[in-house]
């Protein structure tokens, strides 16, 4: 049981590369960004597009691997291989790149991205909570604005970026709407679609059209709730997965998970729930309203990252999981540091089973994944 | 009621025939050789056989291990750590943790007083620490796996650092062009096996009584030297290796 709507979702990939060389041929600019820190409001307010660029399949990693170490996340791996290749429409239509100093893996990349294209690095502060670490992410905000309006000889006014928040702020509200339909037992969407349909949101050349699509998507679904219509059945094991980034392409984990029988009720990561979770606030001024948002995401780079524990506890509850799934990529040390403590909390103070599972792209290893979802489903199940 | 475990490992296929999920009526085992598929089916067979028993008369047989999928007359297929756990428990109905060392992978696993997994992790991305490293370990040291505990030094082993089996291959090389005792390196190589298995271990915590089982547990040095790491002696017990079969039997015997 699948909505038909997911098919109009599928095919906004395909349409969206087409809008893009479309907005690029009336003279509209295009920022491409890599990670949830991007601050796309500002690029609107601009009066620019802002898309995520490519970086979630195992093809250009061989290229990528010229230059880069092998032993590296298959993330950034992937997104400077998609780069070097140019095999992204999206990397090929952006006039510039934004760039975050996230994860070092990722900003020793961008120094060597940065060669191909006009690239802006925003200093992210590594902590979120504090003062001081807000002004300075704010003047980061500042920089980056500025950045722009010198790039694109364009004015950034303050009504300009209010209208940027709230129309961001209405794309987050549908998607996470969406996500929550999942709370439901049994959850009507698959983890997959779910999934796709996150993953598509950053591609969104016209938000407006992609809010209406998501729209029709949410009320579909929610017909399929009041009748009663789900892929799944109550017995079905719920998992919340959480960890590193997916989409098309790297998927791998959570195939496995809903092939061997289970439901991914909730994506915790930041393709998923992550960036849902907090609106900008559109009573305050914008910048300081842009940058209390994005410096509250609960990414692994930040230290500490309790945010994390506090969505994880949130999600538990709501979604009613059975197991949590930490997902990791090989070589990411944040997150496989991290995945300890929230082992602990998942374990301890949430009871429930948790498993990690650390991998790459590649499909060498889905055999020995396929053994641990099954006996972790297993065990869920006593 | 009578249930079959069939585990088929990657060396080893084992078969358990119970009564109840209570009491052992047959155990059996045949090396796997290139069909798991075939070898599976020869267990089954030859546990009916021995047992003069038609297939109807079996109410549930269920498959385990590596090769589990290639088993399509078994009525369900369990993954080996569930089997495991309810194996151990039977053999030893105190054990809360379980070490397992197989051809392949090694695994440790937490178990409560039912039997039932609470917690698991699997090394099955190298062969460090698994039955494979000790397998191309001896035959670098020009011995058969099986004497590897009967050469090795009873006090002291030379350090093997590489973690690699690859790379631990010369290492042992190296250290016999300079002239080291093969002993000592034989036991450096159990040592190293057994670090590597603690670490593991480790991470989840190997906590109570816990049990040793899969091939690289019947290496008795490789035993002794663990115990002397663990606070209390590992659990050991001649059925060990069929631990995965007897989990499967008791699944089969299980209602619903
Ligand atoms: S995991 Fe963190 S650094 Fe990586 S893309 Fe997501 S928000 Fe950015
Ligand atoms: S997954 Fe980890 S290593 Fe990879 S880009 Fe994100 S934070 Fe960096």
């Amino acid at each position: 049981m699948r909505p038909e709507m997911m098919k109009q979702v599928e095919e906004l990939r395909g349409v969206n590369a087409v809008k893009v060389k479309e907005a690029k041929e009336k003279g509209q600019k295009v920022v491409g960004t890599y990670c949830i820190f991007s601050p796309h409001e500002i690029a609107m307010a601009a009066g620019a597009i802002p898309v995520t660029l490519c970086g979630t399949k195992e093809e250009p990693i061989a290229v990528a691997e010229e230059k880069l170490p092998r032993n590296l996340c298959p993330l950034i791996k992937s997104s400077y291989g998609f780069a070097v290749t140019d095999t992204c429409p999206y990397f090929y239509f952006s006039d510039v790149l934004l760039a975050e100093t996230t994860c070092d893996g990722k900003k020793k990349m961008y120094e060597l991205m940065g060669e191909i294209k006009p690239m802006h690095v925003m200093n992210l502060p590594q902590q979120s909570e504090g003062k001081e670490n807000l002004e300075y992410w704010k003047n980061e905000m500042m920089k980056f604005k500025g950045f722009l309006e010198d790039s694109f000889e364009t004015k950034i006014t303050e009504d300009k970026l209010k209208a940027a928040i709230k129309l961001g702020n209405r794309e987050r509200k549908v998607m996470k709407d969406l996500h929550e339909l999942n709370r439901v037992k049994p959850a009507p969407l698959s983890g997959k679609d779910m999934m796709m349909a996150q993953w598509l949101k950053g591609f969104n050349v016209d938000k407006e059209a992609g809010i209406s699509i998501i729209e029709d998507l949410i009320d579909e679904t929610q017909g399929m709730v009041d009748r009663g219509e789900s892929p799944f059945t109550k017995d079905t094991p719920r998992i919340l997965l959480t960890g590193v980034p997916i989409g098309a392409g790297s998927e791998k984990v959570l195939d496995i998970l809903e092939e061997s029988g289970a439901s991914v009720v909730a994506l915790e990561n930041c393709t998923g729930y992550k960036g849902l979770d907090r609106m900008i606030d559109e009573d305050q001024e914008p910048i300081t309203a842009i940058a209390e948002k994005y410096l509250s995401t609960p990414c692994s780079c930040m230290t500490p990252n309790n945010g994390r524990i506090d969505l994880l506890q949130r999600l538990a509850k709501d979604y009613q999981v059975d197991g949590v799934v930490d997902l990791t990529w090989q070589a990411c040390h944040t997150y496989n540091i991290e995945s300890y403590n929230v082992g602990k909390f998942v374990k301890e103070e949430l009871n429930l089973p948790f498993t990690q599972i650390e991998t790459d792209y590649s499909d060498s290893d889905r055999g020995q994944i396929k053994v641990r979802v099954e006996a972790f489903l297993e065990q869920i199940q006593g | 009621m009578l249930t079959i475990g069939i585990d088929i490992g990657s060396v080893a296929t084992k078969a358990v025939m119970m009564e109840n999920g209570k009491k052992i009526i047959t155990k059996h085992i045949t090396p796997t050789g290139w069909s798991p598929k075939e070898s599976g089916e020869r267990v089954y067979r030859e546990v009916l056989e021995k047992n003069g028993l038609e297939k109807s008369r079996v109410n549930k047989v269920i498959g385990t291990g590596y090769g589990r999928i290639a088993l399509d007359f078994a009525d369900k297929i369990v993954t080996e750590i569930t089997c495991h756990g309810k194996g151990a428990h039977f053999l030893h109905p105190n054990t809360e943790t379980i070490i397992d060392i197989g051809g392949q992978d090694s695994k440790v696993i937490r178990i409560n007083k039912e039997g039932q997994v609470l917690d698991f992790l699997m090394n099955d991305k190298c062969a460090a620490g698994t039955g494979k490293f000790l397998e191309v370990m001896s035959n670098a040291l020009e011995v058969d796996i099986s004497q590897l505990s009967a050469l090795a030094d009873r006090k002291n082993g030379r350090k093997i650092n590489s973690m690699c089996t690859v790379f631990a291959e010369s290492e042992v090389i190296s250290l016999m062009a300079e002239g080291a005792g093969k002993g000592e390196i034989a036991r450096g190589l159990l040592e190293s096996t057994a670090n590597k298995v603690m670490v593991l271990g480790g991470r989840i915590g190997l906590v109570g009584e816990v049990f040793f089982s899969g091939g690289v547990s019947k290496i008795p040095l490789l035993r002794a030297i663990m115990d002397e790491k663990m606070n209390n002696p590992l659990i050991h017990s001649q059925d060990s290796q069929y631990i995965g079969a007897i989990g499967a039997a008791i699944v089969g015997a299980k209602k619903r």
